[in-house]
């Protein structure tokens, strides 16, 4: 992996991102083939980021988070994410399914979850979204009915990243009619009546299960509402914002571990008599990666630090998303392009990385969702 | 138990190390540098006992300004506090000199009862130090450990070689040295690397240590390295057609290499 040369704010964050990269080298891209290839879930990888600190970033210290700004935390997933995908798209996951509890939680409820949760060893999953209920969440159907001093839960939630392996999610469910009838709540995994269903059968990101949550009379205690009674659709989409700069950042990595590939590939395979890095071809095709990782990654870092001052950053947020994204979908495919027919095969990573660039587009909101947030921007300002 | 683990910065072995062209010493710029990885082993060894009784733990380093970085890692895996030995005149000293100023550096604070050493690092691989400095301090040496224990007042080591194993022990003070096997490093926690801020690092020059510039650095080093290069490309491998018999090939093959 070439390393990138960032411009961070201290010497700390500096030697944050040299522990990042030394886990992502020793611990994470020796074994990233082999685990998505079997569809197996790096848990104690996560239990180690858990260890180092690395789950609870972006959150305040009292909690057990590290008070690191979105700049910094957003370096360290890209390199998560270009070791290996799952991981990188796991942390984000993760990071968002705390946000509810440490953004609108009581401080009672921060002070009994939140610890574990940011700087533990536990890992979290969000289900929002319905089979019914993708790109409009405001149409869901799983209901948590109030019974006295409880919730009784019923229905099924669905692309949940983590199900069945997250210790905990953060639920969204109708407490009332309308979109300001939906409400936010902590689960816990093991609760009664919950259940996950053998994960999907991706095209990549294998190695990360998405399942479909089953809510069957689930009950749980009236404190595990975060926030106010129908806040919940306000809640996700605010989360939303900073999750879609997560994945970005991931998009960032991903597009970057191929683009590393394909340079490496070009300079040592010859046709012709000269290495293929010298046919202009080949080097607008590598020019063309380039500029899309570093676009992609100016792009969030920008977001990044306006939200780290403040600032509203949502408009820019689903630019990176959007770009970032769209960016690696290209350079995937090109890095492919650049290995001929080896790049076709499973005995490089490209292919798989063409196969992991696809549902950047898909989730955290559509990059058609984007573009409407975007213009929705555009129109009111 | 006051513990001083030696630990380098060395050139990262997953990037090119060459000798700079001017003194055939090694180009330090030429590289990333991180601690030695045999070192993150002593540190580790450093905190286990420490954990497991009580004590304190003091790194020591000598090398350039840029070696705060591996004293920094040292720091923020657990150890407490550390000594940097800095100082141009120690540029291309040979491990007769260095081990002259560890023992002079270890010398400033309180007397230690362990004194922890990887086998030797990965740049010049000398493997010298942890012996001369026995030497130096007056202290037994338990050296290529891959299993350290301590009881009482004493320390007991396992070194393995390719004979075999055996068990040593000494009575406290004394240093060991570790080899690759002793246990696997921890990673630092960012909780660690924000405490590392903290932690007190002394730093001295070879005068502040009394030692005399005209015993140390390059021009006064024993020996000197005249050439290098690297080393050639391997050559092809021999080929041996698979005609039905090429388990017995191999297996001839290996008893030529007498590693059957």
């Amino acid at each position: 992996m070439v390393p990138v040369e960032r411009l961070l704010p201290n010497r700390e964050a500096a030697d944050l991102l040299k522990l990042v990269t030394e886990i992502a080298r020793e611990e994470l891209a020796p074994i990233s083939a082999e685990y998505e290839a079997a569809e197996r879930f790096p848990r104690e990888q996560f239990r180690l980021l858990g260890r180092s600190g690395l789950l609870g970033l972006p959150y305040q210290e009292r909690w057990g988070g590290a008070g690191l700004g979105y700049e910094v935390y957003l370096a360290c997933l890209e390199e998560l994410a270009a070791a290996w995908m799952t991981v990188g798209v796991g942390l984000s996951v993760h990071t968002m399914s705390c946000y509810a509890l440490a953004e609108y939680g009581t401080d009672a409820q921060r002070d009994r979850w939140l610890p574990d949760m940011l700087g533990g060893e536990l890992l979290g999953g969000y289900a929002l979204s319905e089979t019914n209920a993708g790109s409009d969440p405001a149409s869901m159907s799983t209901r948590a009915d109030a019974e006295g001093a409880r919730y009784r839960i019923n229905g099924t939630k669905a692309w949940i990243t983590h199900g069945g392996v997250a210790d905990y999610y953060k639920l969204m469910a109708r407490t009332g009619e309308g979109s300001h009838g939906i409400s936010c709540f902590l689960v816990d995994a093991g609760i009664p009546g919950l259940e996950a269903t053998p994960p999907e059968k991706k095209m990549g990101l294998t190695g990360s299960p998405t399942t479909q949550l089953v809510f069957s009379n689930v009950e749980v205690e009236g404190d595990r509402l975060l926030g106010e009674e129908g806040q919940g659709l306000p809640i996700a989409l605010s989360a939303l914002d900073s999750g879609r700069l997560g994945i970005a950042a991931c998009a960032v990595g991903l597009a970057r571990a191929a683009l590393d590939e394909a340079v490496a590939y070009a300079k040592g395979r010859s046709q012709f008599g000269r290495p293929i890095a010298d046919f202009q071809g080949i080097e607008f095709l590598l020019a063309d990666m380039a500029a899309g990782v570093e676009t992609g990654r100016a792009m969030y870092v920008d977001a990044a630090r306006r939200r780290d001052a403040g600032l509203a950053f949502a408009k820019q947020a689903s630019i990176a998303k959007l770009v970032a994204t769209d960016a690696a979908m290209k350079v995937t495919t090109d890095a492919v392009q650049v290995f001929g027919g080896a790049g076709y095969t499973r005995d490089f990573p490209v292919e798989r990385y063409l196969r992991e660039a696809k549902v950047p587009q898909i989730f955290e909101g559509t990059n058609q969702i984007q573009r409407m947030v975007i213009a929705r921007h555009l129109k009111s300002s | 138990m006051n513990i001083v683990v030696l630990v380098k910065q060395v050139p990262d072995t997953y990037s090119e190390r060459k000798l700079s062209d001017a003194d055939s010493t090694l180009d330090r710029d030429s590289a990333d540098a991180v601690l030695d990885e045999i070192n993150e082993k002593a540190v580790e060894q450093a905190l286990q006992i420490k954990e497991a009784g009580e004590g304190e733990v003091t790194v020591v380093c000598v090398g350039p300004d840029r070696a705060t970085d591996a004293i920094r890692k040292a720091l923020s895996m657990g150890a407490d506090k550390a000594v940097h030995v800095c100082d141009d005149a120690l540029h291309g000293s040979d491990v007769l000199a260095t081990a002259k100023v560890i023992a002079a550096a270890i010398g400033k604070g309180d007397a230690p009862d362990l004194v922890l050493a990887g086998n030797e690092a990965t740049d010049g691989g000398g493997g010298a130090i942890p012996a001369i400095l026995s030497e130096l301090l007056g202290l037994p040496q338990l050296t290529h450990a891959r299993e350290v224990s301590i009881e009482g007042q004493t320390v007991k080591a396992t070194r393995e070689t390719d004979e075999g194993l055996t068990y040593l022990e000494a009575n406290l003070p004394a240093i060991v040295s570790v080899a690759e096997k002793i246990n696997e490093p921890r990673y630092p926690s960012f909780k660690g690397i924000m405490a590392a801020k903290k932690k007190p690092v002394d730093t001295f020059t070879v005068a502040d240590l009394g030692v005399d510039a005209g015993e140390v650095g390059l021009g006064n080093a024993w020996s000197a390295v005249t050439e290098a290069a690297p080393k050639p490309p391997r050559a092809a491998g021999q080929k041996a057609e698979d005609e039905g018999d090429g388990g017995t090939k191999i297996a001839e093959y290996l008893v030529t290499q007498k590693l059957i």
